[in-house]
């Protein structure tokens, strides 16, 4: 139970506890190691999960809830998920489902723009209810990855779908790019609901359960507790000089993102490079069977042949097609969350890890720094604060990178299933078409054969 | 048909040279084997013939115009194979060019006007899709071409009539001089312009059903086959770039694997296979490009057959119009032996306006129109008898190519279906491979 009673800690270090009034626990300072040890962690969940009651109690507390880190996605909708981690886990962990669909169509005389239904479903104490209905579009979405990058900046928030896509997009609306956008918006609302700590979030749970007009008012509020002991954090981390960070960690951090992010953008181009061949070459395919039968009305000896050959043709044609829909829903989406997702690693190093030179670091500073929080920022001279103060602050800044370590394992771990899954999926994509056109031609020869065979005895007096 | 069929053309002009009729002239009457098969078998005689263009090289010469040239060079090799013990015997070997095909070719179609002539390969590269070379000097092509050369003398080798040409003979055996020879023969003078001016059209009055229809079959063929080889071009440029696009997986994992741990091997050994699997198209569009060259060959097949038509299109015409001129000079000659002037004629206007001629005179223009008209009645007989002759032969040689059609475009379409099999086969194992080396990932 270590985890437990380091939490319990927390509160005590002067900070405002997370769960006293009705803020989603979780949502305040990292818990030192928690999610550093979840496997450890799990094991101790599971004991505790025995109970309802135990369940409502450390939902109020603001203690480690870690219950959902590992938990698989149970589609709950018509609409599958796919390419969810899976780990050691039982799926009764799980007690918050959340489904994007139903895309929708507003006029107003400003502007157009899409609404899409987000159903969710929960056992938690804290909703009011267990089942939720809201409409949200875009914006939406936005603000909410907003306040959590603010409250959690050490913490690697889910990618959001793009804006625009610049390349081949003609119109903003068109059915693909809302299918697209829709299936993103899906993966970016599940992954905040299987993070351990992203889950518990406030705005999150006002973002799924929230009427429009209670959302608005929400919005309009200044930056929460949560967001000033973000900003806190990060102007305390970027002006503190001299921490000792584990440097060869970073360096080892900073090398893979680096790399990573490389490496991902280049997949991501070869495999929507690889969509679009494969789709000029269904409509080339689309034209050549019919050609087949074409030929066979003007050969009367040959007409059997070529009829056969034009339908191999053209079942070969649609398995092509189901190969390119395998791709679109299983490679492509994952491979580009990961593009957006390498995007915002190396921001999040930076913000930890005091790496950019001198310059940055004050940019930083200033762009950091509020009113309400300069009384705890170092200046050159920092002998204005008290020995104490500056070790918890140290401490904080000690959790918060800490919390990223965890967080970066956590991720890595689910890039690498992630990864594999895609692909282990795709090369059972191509197996199944060449399978299909394997099994096409094969009976298309017997049946040449056999049609040999039945002439030759016929020859026979 | 033993003997060489009795050419109506060359019954009116001496021929130079007669085809050899025995079968020890030294072609047997081989029966054919379609595209590039090299041996035939024999058809009673002792000796096999096999012909083989086995080389091709780059030359470089003077031509007409005392300019420099390249041009490519193409081996002929010609075996005698006894039949008992099945060895082999070089008896010649020759280089010839292109040109000297084409010439060999026209030259065959000017003599045997009701054979459906086999083609050459094609002069330019066609169809291409844009891995293949439009080059004429490009090794593909020239290998392609060498194997269509040698299709072709082994079609001619392997038909019942044109074995037996003796030009045809000196074209494998007598390297220089041949040229010569076969101009010597004065075919191109015997060639009929008209043939040459595709767009004539020579109005028939009662056309032949059959060579109707088969026109009409010619220019299907030749317009859906055309059709085929183009897209088939643009599905092989596209299946090109499936594939090789999928080699960059293999440079990317591989340099991935550098930093992954858990993950480096599994990526390292995907990408090996990656790069197996987009080098395999190069073998497959290759050997589907054999295919193509099968097609081709009926493509232009389709020309040859064309061409019989307007032979006996043609033939036709001059009936028709030897028909009418020797009805209307019959009627002149009534006309002028009864005195009325039922037809218009110059003659007769004239002899109105200026005067009647004399009794002699006419006498003397009776006797040349009858003379006139035997001939003509001499010439409309030979000319019904040729037309006859060559219905006869030229539907004999259809059929027969009609059958090795419906044969080789039969074999063509499975040995197509065989290489798409192969190819799935590949595919299939390479992504296994694949596969197993993601799930270790």
């Amino acid at each position: 139970m270590e985890g437990e009673r380091r939490a319990s800690q927390a509160p005590s270090s002067g900070l405002p506890a997370g769960g006293a009034n009705g803020e989603s626990p979780g949502g305040g300072a990292p818990f030192p190691g928690s999610s550093g040890s979840s496997a450890l962690l799990q094991a101790e969940v599971l004991d505790l999960d025995e109970d309802e009651d135990d369940l409502e109690v450390f939902s109020k507390d603001a203690s480690l809830m870690d219950m959902n880190s590992f938990s698989p996605m149970m589609p709950t909708s018509p609409l599958s998920m796919i390419n969810q981690i899976k780990f050691e886990d039982e799926p009764d962990l799980k007690d918050l489902f959340i489904t994007v669909d139903e895309p929708e169509s507003h006029v107003t005389t400003i502007e157009t723009f899409i609404t899409y239904r987000i159903i969710t479903k929960t056992s938690r104490g804290e909703f009011d209810s267990s089942e939720f209905e809201v409409r949200r579009r875009y914006q939406d979405f936005l603000w909410l990855k907003g306040k959590l990058e603010e409250a959690h900046p050490t913490l690697i928030i889910p990618p959001l779908p793009e804006k625009f896509i610049v390349k081949g997009m003609v119109e903003r609306f068109n059915d693909d790019f809302i299918e697209t956008r829709r299936k993103a918006l899906h993966k970016f609302l599940n992954r905040i609901a299987d993070h351990p700590t992203l889950t518990f979030n406030e705005d999150f749970k006002i973002f799924l359960t929230a009427q429009a007009w209670e959302l608005s008012s929400h919005k309009k509020q200044g930056p929460g507790l949560l967001s000033r002991m973000g900003q806190t954090v990060r102007a305390v981390a970027s002006s503190m000089r001299g921490v000792k960070n584990r440097p060869e960690e970073f360096m080892e951090m900073n090398n893979f993102i680096e790399l990573f992010s490389q490496k991902i953008n280049l997949i991501d181009k070869i495999s929507q490079r690889i969509y679009k061949e494969e789709r000029e070459y269904f409509d080339e395919m689309k034209e050549y069977g019919p050609i087949h039968i074409l030929w066979s009305a003007s050969e009367e000896d040959l007409v059997d042949t070529l009829k056969d050959v034009a339908s191999c043709i053209d079942r070969c044609c649609k398995a092509t097609e189901k190969r390119m829909s395998g791709l679109s829903e299983a490679l492509l989406p994952v491979v580009h969350e990961y593009v957006l997702y390498s995007e915002m690693l190396m921001p999040i190093l930076s913000v930890c890890f005091n790496v950019k030179g001198v310059m940055k670091r004050r940019d930083q500073i200033q762009a950091e720094l509020d009113s309400k929080v300069e009384v705890l920022t170092y200046k050159k001279a920092d002998t204005d604060l008290l020995p104490e103060e500056i070790g918890k602050l140290e401490d904080k800044v000690e959790c918060a990178n800490n919390a990223l370590k965890a967080d970066w394992e956590r991720w890595k771990q689910n890039m690498q299933n992630d990864i594999k899954l895609a692909f282990t999926d795709m090369a059972e994509e191509n197996i199944h078409y060449y399978e299909q056109c394997l099994a096409t031609w094969e009976s298309f020869l017997t049946s040449q054969t056999n049609l040999h065979l039945e002439e030759a005895s016929e020859d026979k007096p | 048909m033993e003997q060489a069929p009795p050419d109506p053309e060359r019954q009116l002009q001496p021929a130079p040279l007669e085809p050899l009729g025995s079968p020890d002239a030294g072609l047997g009457a081989a029966v054919g084997k379609e595209a590039e098969g090299a041996g035939e078998e024999s058809s009673g005689v002792d000796t096999k013939i096999e012909i083989s263009v086995s080389e091709a090289e780059k030359r470089t010469g003077r031509n007409a115009m005392n300019m420099q040239e390249t041009y490519t060079a193409y081996l002929i090799e010609t075996r005698s194979v006894e039949h008992t013990d099945g060895q082999s015997v070089l008896t010649d070997s020759l280089w010839r060019r292109y040109s000297e095909f084409e010439l060999l070719r026209s030259y065959l179609l000017v003599y045997y006007p009701h054979i459906v002539v086999p083609p050459l390969p094609e002069k330019r590269a066609e169809f291409v899709w844009h891995k293949l070379s439009a080059d004429n000097m490009d090794p593909d092509f020239v290998e392609r071409r060498r194997i269509g050369l040698e299709n072709f003398l082994l079609r001619i080798a392997s038909h019942p009539i044109l074995c037996r040409d003796k030009i045809f003979y000196l074209f494998l055996t007598q390297e220089g001089n041949w040229k010569e020879t076969v101009n010597e023969t004065g075919f191109q003078l015997k060639a009929d312009s008209r043939l040459k001016a595709l767009n004539a059209t020579f109005r028939v009055k009662n056309p032949d059903k059959r060579f109707t229809d088969l026109k009409h079959y010619s220019d299907e063929l030749q317009s859906v086959i055309s059709h085929l080889l183009r897209v088939r071009a643009r599905v092989a440029d596209r299946l090109y770039g499936v594939y090789k696009v999928h080699g960059n997986y293999g440079r990317v994992f591989s340099e991935w694997s550098a930093i992954e741990k858990e993950m480096g091997d599994g990526l390292q050994s995907a990408g090996h296979h990656m790069d197996v699997y987009a080098s395999s198209i190069d073998d497959i569009l290759e050997d589907e490009e054999h295919y193509a060259d099968q097609l081709k060959e009926y493509l232009f097949y389709a020309e040859a057959l064309r061409a019989v038509c307007r032979k006996h299109e043609l033939m036709q015409y001059d009936l028709e119009m030897a028909a009418q001129d020797l009805a209307s000079k019959k009627q002149q000659c009534e006309e002028l032996v009864t005195g009325t002037v039922r037809t218009f004629s110059l003659k007769g206007m004239t002899t109105k306006l200026f005067g009647q001629e004399t009794p002699e005179q006419r006498e003397a223009r009776i006797k040349v129109l009858e003379e006139q008209i035997n001939e003509g009645e001499q010439q409309l007989k030979s000319k019904n008898l040729e037309g006859r002759e060559f219905v006869k032969n030229a539907w004999a040689d259809i059929e027969r190519f009609k059958e090795q059609k419906n044969r080789d475009l039969k074999e063509a379409l499975i040995s197509y279906a065989v290489m798409q099999i192969s190819m799935c086969k590949k595919g299939i194992q390479v992504w296994t491979n694949a596969k197993e080396c993601f799930s270790k990932m």
